[in-house]
C-alpha cells in the first residue's frame, strides 16, 4: 500500500504543474452538478433500491445518508489511488470487495453503537454494496481521475443521493406517521388522519414519481 | 406445503419490487422491451436459486457463530459474522461469472439471450437481498432455494409487466418532466397496490 500512494503521488506532481486551486471552476462543477442537473436518482437513475426501502423516516434516512456518503467518498478514493494497478479484467471485483469491506466497517459500527438503528436497517446496509451509485462512480469517474477530484466526486454524487431521499422521507414520514423526525404533530395540534399508503412502498413510488417530475420540470431534462 | 408457500410469499407478498425494492436499478434500465426484460428476468431467477442456497451453506458451516465446529472444538467459538457481506458479494460475483462461462461452452442460443445481462446481475441489489433476507429469516437448505427461486419469478413477473406496459406507453402523451423515469415510477406504485391483493394467501 505505502509503495502505490508514493508512486502517485509522483505522478501526480507531474501531472498538476499549473497548480489549480483548492477548489477551482471545474472542481467546484464536478461538486455541485450531482446536486441537481446530474443528480444519481432522478437524472441517472442509479441507487433507487435503498432510496425507496429505508425512507419510512427520517431519522434511518438520515443514518443511510451518512454511510452512502461515507462509503461513496472512500471508495473513489480508494480505487482512484490503485487505478492504475488494477488489471481492466478484474477491476468489478476488485471495485467490490473495496466496498464491501467498507460497507462491513459501516455496519459494524453500526452495530457497536447504535444497535436499534442497525436493527431498523437491517439487511439494507449490507446493500449499499449494491447500491448502483456507488459502483457506478468507481467506473465512470474513480477509474479515471486523481484523488483528490474523486473525493469532490463522492462527495456530490452522496450528497445528492441524499437530499433526495431525505425529501421522500421528509413526505413520507409527515403523510404516512403525522410527524417529523419522530415529532409527533398532533402535539402541536396539527392532527390529521394519516394515510397508510405513505407507509407502504406504493407511497414511496408515488412521491419519488413526482419529485422526479418537479425536478425534471425545473431542470428541463427529457428523457426519450 | 410449507416450502409451496415460502415460494408464493417470495413472489407475490414479499414480491423483490413490490414489497422490498431490490433491484429496481436494472428493473428500471432494462424494462423498455419485453424481448429483453424476459431475458433479464430468467437470468435473475438462474442465478438466485444458484447463490441463496450456495451462501446458505456458507452462512451455516462458515460464517455462523459456532459454525465452523465440524473443524474440531477449538473452532467451536469462532464467529466470522462480520465476513458476511464479503463473502456473500464475492459468491455471488463468481457464480455469476462461472455461470456465464458454463452457458457460453454448452448453449450459445441461450448465451445469445442472457449472455450480456449476466454482468449486470452480479450487482443487481435482488441477488445479495435475497441472501441477505434469506438469513434473516432462518430457512433451511430447501427453504432457502425454495425462497431464492420463488424471489427470481417474483422480480421476472414484476419486469415482464413493467415492460409490456412501457411498450404501450411509448404512444401515449407524457408530459416533459414525466417522460422515462417519472412516470414509470408512478406506474409501479399502481401495480403495486394491484399486487397488494396477495396479502394473506397462503395454501
Amino acid at each position: 500500500m505505502s509503495t502505490e500512494t508514493i508512486e502517485k503521488t509522483e505522478v501526480k506532481e507531474e501531472v498538476s504543474q499549473p497548480a489549480e486551486a483548492m477548489l477551482s471552476k471545474r472542481r467546484r462543477k464536478i461538486l455541485s452538478d450531482p446536486l441537481n442537473e446530474d443528480n444519481p436518482i432522478t437524472v441517472q437513475v442509479l441507487g433507487i433500491c435503498s432510496a425507496l426501502a429505508i425512507t419510512i423516516k427520517m431519522e434511518p434516512t438520515i443514518v443511510m445518508s451518512i454511510a452512502v456518503v461515507f462509503v461513496i467518498v472512500f471508495s473513489n478514493l480508494i480505487i482512484s489511488l490503485i487505478r492504475n494497478l488494477v488489471p481492466g479484467r478484474v477491476r468489478i471485483i476488485v471495485q467490490l470487495a473495496v466496498i464491501a469491506t467498507l460497507v462491513t466497517l459501516v455496519s459494524e459500527i453500526l452495530k457497536a453503537y447504535y444497535f436499534d438503528m442497525y436493527k431498523v436497517l437491517g439487511a439494507f446496509v449490507g446493500l449499499i454494496i449494491t447500491n448502483c451509485i456507488v459502483m457506478g462512480r468507481l467506473e465512470a469517474f474513480a477509474m479515471a481521475n486523481k484523488p483528490y477530484d474523486s473525493i469532490l466526486d463522492g462527495l456530490g454524487s452522496g450528497f445528492g443521493y441524499a437530499w433526495i431521499i431525505l425529501v421522500v422521507a421528509f413526505f413520507r414520514e409527515l403523510f404516512g406517521s403525522g410527524s417529523i423526525l419522530n415529532f409527533k404533530l398532533a402535539e402541536i395540534g396539527l392532527d390529521f388522519q394519516t394515510n397508510g399508503l405513505m407507509v407502504d412502498s406504493i407511497g414511496a413510488f408515488m412521491v419519488l414519481g413526482i419529485l422526479i417530475w418537479i425536478q425534471r420540470t425545473k431542470t428541463g431534462y427529457v428523457e426519450h | 406445503m410449507e416450502t409451496f408457500n415460502i415460494i408464493l410469499r417470495a413472489i407475490f407478498i414479499d414480491n423483490m419490487i413490490f414489497a422490498l425494492f431490490l433491484g429496481m436499478c436494472s428493473f428500471l434500465a432494462v424494462s423498455k422491451k419485453v424481448s429483453t426484460a424476459i431475458g433479464l428476468g430468467a437470468a435473475v431467477i438462474f442465478v438466485l436459486t444458484i447463490t441463496v442456497p450456495i451462501n446458505w451453506l456458507l452462512q451455516e458451516y462458515v460464517l455462523k457463530e459456532g459454525a465452523l465446529s465440524w473443524l474440531g472444538a477449538s473452532f467451536a467459538n469462532v464467529d466470522l459474522t462480520f465476513l458476511q457481506f464479503i463473502m456473500f458479494i464475492a459468491v455471488i460475483a463468481s457464480m455469476v461469472q462461472l455461470v456465464e462461462m458454463i452457458i457460453e461452452k454448452f448453449s450459445p442460443a441461450l448465451y445469445g439471450t442472457l449472455g450480456i445481462f449476466l454482468p449486470l446481475i452480479a450487482v443487481n441489489c435482488s441477488i445479495l437481498g435475497g441472501s441477505l433476507f434469506m438469513v434473516q429469516r432462518d430457512y433451511n437448505l430447501v427453504d432457502a432455494t425454495a425462497y431464492g427461486f420463488g424471489s427470481g419469478v417474483g422480480w421476472f413477473l414484476a419486469i415482464v409487466a413493467l415492460a409490456a406496459v412501457r411498450e404501450k406507453l411509448k404512444y401515449s402523451n407524457v408530459p416533459d418532466g414525466l417522460k422515462g423515469l417519472g412516470i414509470t415510477m408512478l406506474i409501479t406504485g399502481l401495480m403495486g397496490i394491484a399486487f397488494k391483493i396477495f396479502i394473506g394467501i397462503s395454501i
